[in-house]
């Protein structure tokens, strides 16, 4: 396999809903993580509608500004959604996560900056790119983060 | 329709999880240690093939590791059991029936599954594993337990196999049961292979031809339930819920050598703390409270000294002060106070044997515990933890987790991508 994801791989079977993440507990052998259990991310099932395919990253950088996503905002990637045209997506470039808007160009896909101070061309071929997960939403703090961190 | 039922299991579970979230790790070697960063626990097919061994101590391979470049983790059980639940709620997908055997490994009932179909929903199962979640996984099918163990494992060595083998296939049957060694078979041992190498037995097909009669004699009941399974026999049953547990206990190595009480007390304070939020999971309780610690044996010329009493509780409880209370009285009635030459303390837990449930349990008559205030108290902490992370509202008794000098230690933890915001994985845009 290429990468972690390949495009012609993915499902595109409809959501469906999973039960929230919890502790499991084993029948054969006790588990080690047992002592290290916590909480996952409380998201609620209308944002997140597959958890065990959810997952959040922080943003580092303003290259995708465009799609409305900023320097130290949250993506939460769906990694059962399909990337289609125009997907936000978490990417490994060059053993990099990096996010970047997914464009097909004769139907060769790109990963390409959205950002209307940046070159607007695409960046990267997809020789070596890896779609990590597709990015279903993003949450911006309108307040100092640290207000809001725990 | 025949029974069938399927194993599946991640492969190098642990270095996987670390392998998700950090791209660097692609095709480079990647190992992760125990507890306390013993040994190693985990490694990728990069590092078994630099000779590492399973559970072979660090200090032994710390040098090849640094030469040759590999990428070593102490372990991160948060992000681990998150993401063996993941799994598991994939797994719950696509069978109705499935028994979480260890923290990577789960049989699943396929039996429902027409036969000719088998093959194409395990390809199914790990290929949708592997999208959502990003775990390369292995799936072995079998009519029982055992030959879905083995299945597994073919479905590992067999690189053609892609992953999947399919032991309920007649053909895939008798093809492999002649081709693989006996010392795969799961239960078996290295007494009884020794046994079973004096009665010619080399391959698993050899060992399902023998005459269940006299292996009982040779191996007990274990050894003629395998030749049944190996057979396509039934005798181990989906364990759907866990046992209600007997006993539980928390015991840990220190990570410095403790020499003084208030520490000791601590330590014993968080491990009575640990044993209160899991029997409160199980809705258990105990009316004993067993303490143990001791020194080291190798620690060479040292004083020795090794502890254990036990404390009975007024009445059953799984209130974590409580027990924190009765773990104290066990220390102050065998605490000696050190001389010129310390025992310096390694280890120390607190142990239970007694469990009932709770709701089935007696009330005292006289010193009663306050359960109308205590179990309020005590949900509201296990909220708390679950929510804020492990170990945010602690009995003072316990110490603040900073401070600790005795605690586990994991030096080179990955972050917990999925549970702490602030340990978030970061992309960049």
């Amino acid at each position: 396999m290429a990468g972690l994801y390949r495009i012609e791989d993915l499902r595109s079977d409809d959501l469906i809903s999973i039960p929230i993440m919890g502790p499991a507990l084993c029948a054969g052998f006790p588990s080690p993580a047992d002592d290290f259990l916590e909480g996952a991310l409380e998201l609620p099932r209308w944002l997140a509608p597959n958890p065990p395919a959810t997952f959040a990253w922080n943003i580092a950088g303003d290259s995708m500004r465009g799609a409305g996503i900023f320097d130290r905002d949250l993506a939460v990637t769906d990694r059962s959604l399909t990337p289609i045209h125009r997907s936000v997506v978490v990417a490994i470039v060059d053993g990099t996560m990096s996010l970047k808007r997914l464009v097909f160009e004769d139907g060769r896909p790109r990963l390409t900056f959205d950002n209307s101070d940046m070159p607007a061309f695409a960046v990267e071929e997809m020789v070596e790119g890896e779609i990590w997960g597709v990015v279903r939403f993003s949450i911006r703090w309108h307040i100092a983060r640290a207000g809001l961190v725990r | 329709m025949s029974r069938a039922i399927a194993l599946i299991d991640g492969n190098s579970f642990y270095c996987s999880c670390e392998r998700v979230f950090d791209p660097k790790l692609a095709r480079v070697p990647v190992i992760v240690l125990s507890n306390n960063d013993g040994c190693a626990i985990a490694r990728t097919s990069e590092a078994k093939a630099l000779g590492i061994r399973m559970g072979e101590p660090w200090f032994k391979i710390r040098d090849l590791c640094k030469q040759q470049g590999v990428r070593v983790f102490s372990s991160n059980y948060t992000l681990y059991g998150d993401m063996s639940a993941r799994t598991n709620a994939v797994y719950r997908d696509f069978a109705p029936r499935v028994e979480i055997y260890s923290i990577d490994e789960s049989f699943l009932d396929l039996s429902d599954v027409q036969p000719a179909r088998r093959l194409e929903l395990a390809r199914d199962l790990r290929a949708t594993v592997r999208a959502w979640t990003g775990i390369p996984t292995c799936i072995g099918i079998g009519p029982t337990k055992t030959l879905a163990k083995l299945a597994n494992h073919i479905a590992k060595k067999v690189p053609d196999l892609d992953g999947v083998c399919d032991l309920t296939d007649p053909v895939a049957y008798d093809h492999w049961l002649c081709r693989i060694s006996v010392e795969e078979v799961w239960g078996i041992g290295r007494a009884s292979l020794g046994k079973l190498e004096a009665m010619g037995v080399d391959t698993v097909a050899d060992l399902r031809d023998l005459d269940p009669r006299p292996v009982r004699k040779a191996m007990t009941v274990v050894g003629e339930r395998i030749i049944h399974e190996l057979r396509g026999l039934s005798c181990l049953p989906l364990e759907l819920m866990p046992a209600q547990r007997k006993g539980c206990a928390v015991t840990r190595s220190f990570s410095a050598r403790v020499t003084e009480r208030e520490v000791l007390e601590q330590a014993v304070a968080t491990h009575a703390t640990r044993l209160g939020e899991k029997l409160r999971r199980g809705g258990l309780c105990t009316t004993h409270v067993s303490v143990f610690y001791h020194t080291s044996t190798h620690d060479h010329g040292a004083p020795m000294r090794s502890v254990s009493t036990t404390v009975t509780l007024p009445e059953a409880t799984n209130d974590t002060l409580a027990l924190i209370a009765a773990a104290r009285h066990g220390i102050a009635r065998t605490w000696r106070d050190q001389g010129e030459r310390p025992w310096r303390y390694s280890k120390a837990g607190v142990i239970t044997t007694d469990l009932k449930l709770l709701d089935d349990s007696p009330r005292a008559l006289i010193g009663q515990l306050d359960r109308e205030r205590s179990g309020p108290l005590m949900a509201a902490m296990d909220a708390c933890n679950a929510r804020f992370g492990r170990g945010s509202v602690v009995p003072a008794r316990a110490g603040l987790q900073a401070k600790r000098t005795w605690s586990t230690k994991f030096e080179m933890r990955s972050p917990r991508y999925t549970t702490q915001i602030r340990e978030l994985p970061t992309a960049v845009a």
